[in-house]
């Protein structure tokens, strides 16, 4: 009697359709990933417990560290109006060169009268040099006061929306520059804003 | 690889020699490993450091605006903020009572947060909280204000505020060796 034979499956599988999805997600995510912002000065966020995420628009975010601050707006267009508007108010100015560069620079910290001299630099120069920071004190009219007022009415301006406020100081950073620059923001009547934090549990 | 070649033998009986048809599928099985290992990095490393933010609001400075509301001393405790990771607190008026110097730690300060708290409702009433006052000497790191507005959020104690020391308090503080 012969013996029945059970046909030999093919053990392959149609790769096809899973090797698309995976790409199409890889591609999503690498999109979506937003590049982390190089700040000038080491910066070593402080831990929370209790903590919300920080908005990605309408934001702009105040970095502290050895002592210097800088200052960063989200937005390419926003940063641009900000320093228009600067730029009016210390009579410079900019041209349209300066204004894109601007709006490329993310965090920086230089008083406005070396701004002109920093765009000027090319983007590797101006990650490896050290910046002074934005001169800040206790008088109503220092330039981190200008630069935060003139961010609020750009965003203002472009999209409607008040502009939010975040700290984001070193942690061993002392108590007197964090004090400044909240004395600042609450001149003009800022008096709600997010100190950027890590997650820590309890 | 993934494939199994089920063609049986390959015994041609006589006959012309044909050239044998390859296939035209190319193997994925390594292709999708990879790309599924890219996701997974890129999913882990994007999600895990997105910092985040804890909120602070500050009590309204205005200059014009002098009124004041009366703070009953007996409900107030003060925290002032000295060097090396050490703060100092006291309930009521500085001077009168003393101070006690604790770390920032997890058995330290929250539990005195807790206790106090507590102590103040048993003897005001639970609709009379306790009122916390934050002074940061300027001796005291951004971290050390961080680590108690956390720690007053996590016990819930809604009534804080930061403050300017005082040079009286300063003084305490110089006493008690946490501010050179």
């Amino acid at each position: 009697m012969p013996r029945v034979k059970v046909a030999r499956k093919s053990t392959a599988i149609d790769m096809t359709a899973m090797c698309d999805v995976a790409f199409l997600l890889l591609t999503f995510f690498i999109l979506s990933a937003k590049p982390k912002t190089q700040d000038p000065a080491q910066i070593q966020i402080p831990a929370a417990t209790v903590i919300g995420p920080i908005p990605e628009v309408d934001f702009s975010t105040i970095s502290i560290g050895q002592g210097k601050v800088f200052f960063n707006v989200e937005g390419d267009d926003v940063r641009k109006k900000t320093l228009e508007i600067m730029g009016d108010k210390y009579k410079i100015t900019f041209t349209p060169d300066e204004k894109n560069t601007f709006a490329g620079v993310e965090s920086f910290g230089v008083p406005i009268s070396q701004l002109k001299t920093f765009l000027a630099l090319d983007p590797k120069q101006r990650g490896t040099i050290t910046q002074p920071g934005i001169p800040v004190d206790t008088t109503n009219t220092n330039e981190l006061y200008d630069w935060v007022h003139s961010a609020r009415l750009a965003d203002k301006y472009l999209h409607d929306k008040d502009l939010k406020i975040g700290i984001k100081g070193n942690s061993q950073e002392e108590y007197p520059t964090v004090a400044k620059v909240i004395s600042t923001l609450q001149k003009q009547k800022v008096d709600r804003f997010n100190l950027i934090t890590a997650l820590k549990s309890k | 690889m993934a494939e199994l070649d089920t063609s049986g033998g390959g015994k041609h009986k006589g006959g012309k020699v044909r050239t044998k048809k390859k296939a035209t599928r190319v193997d994925l099985t390594a292709m999708v490993d990879l790309a599924f290992l890219l996701i997974t990095f890129f999913i882990l490393t994007t999600t895990l450091n997105k910092p985040k933010a804890m909120e602070l609001i500050m009590p309204d400075k205005d200059d014009q605006n002098k009124q004041q509301m009366p703070v009953p001393e007996s409900r107030t405790m003060t925290l002032l903020l000295g060097d090396n990771n050490k703060l100092e607190w006291f309930v009521g008026i500085p001077g009168k009572t003393q101070p006690a110097v604790i770390g920032y730690g997890k058995d330290e300060l929250r539990k005195v947060l807790v206790d106090q708290n507590n102590l103040i409702k048993q003897s005001h009433g639970a609709n009379q909280p306790m009122i916390v006052v934050v002074k940061p000497s300027a001796q005291s790191t951004y971290k050390n204000v961080v680590t108690v507005m956390d720690e007053l959020n996590i016990t819930g104690i809604e009534q804080r505020a930061i403050v300017d020391i005082t040079p009286v308090e300063l003084g305490l503080l110089k006493r008690d060796g946490l501010y050179k």
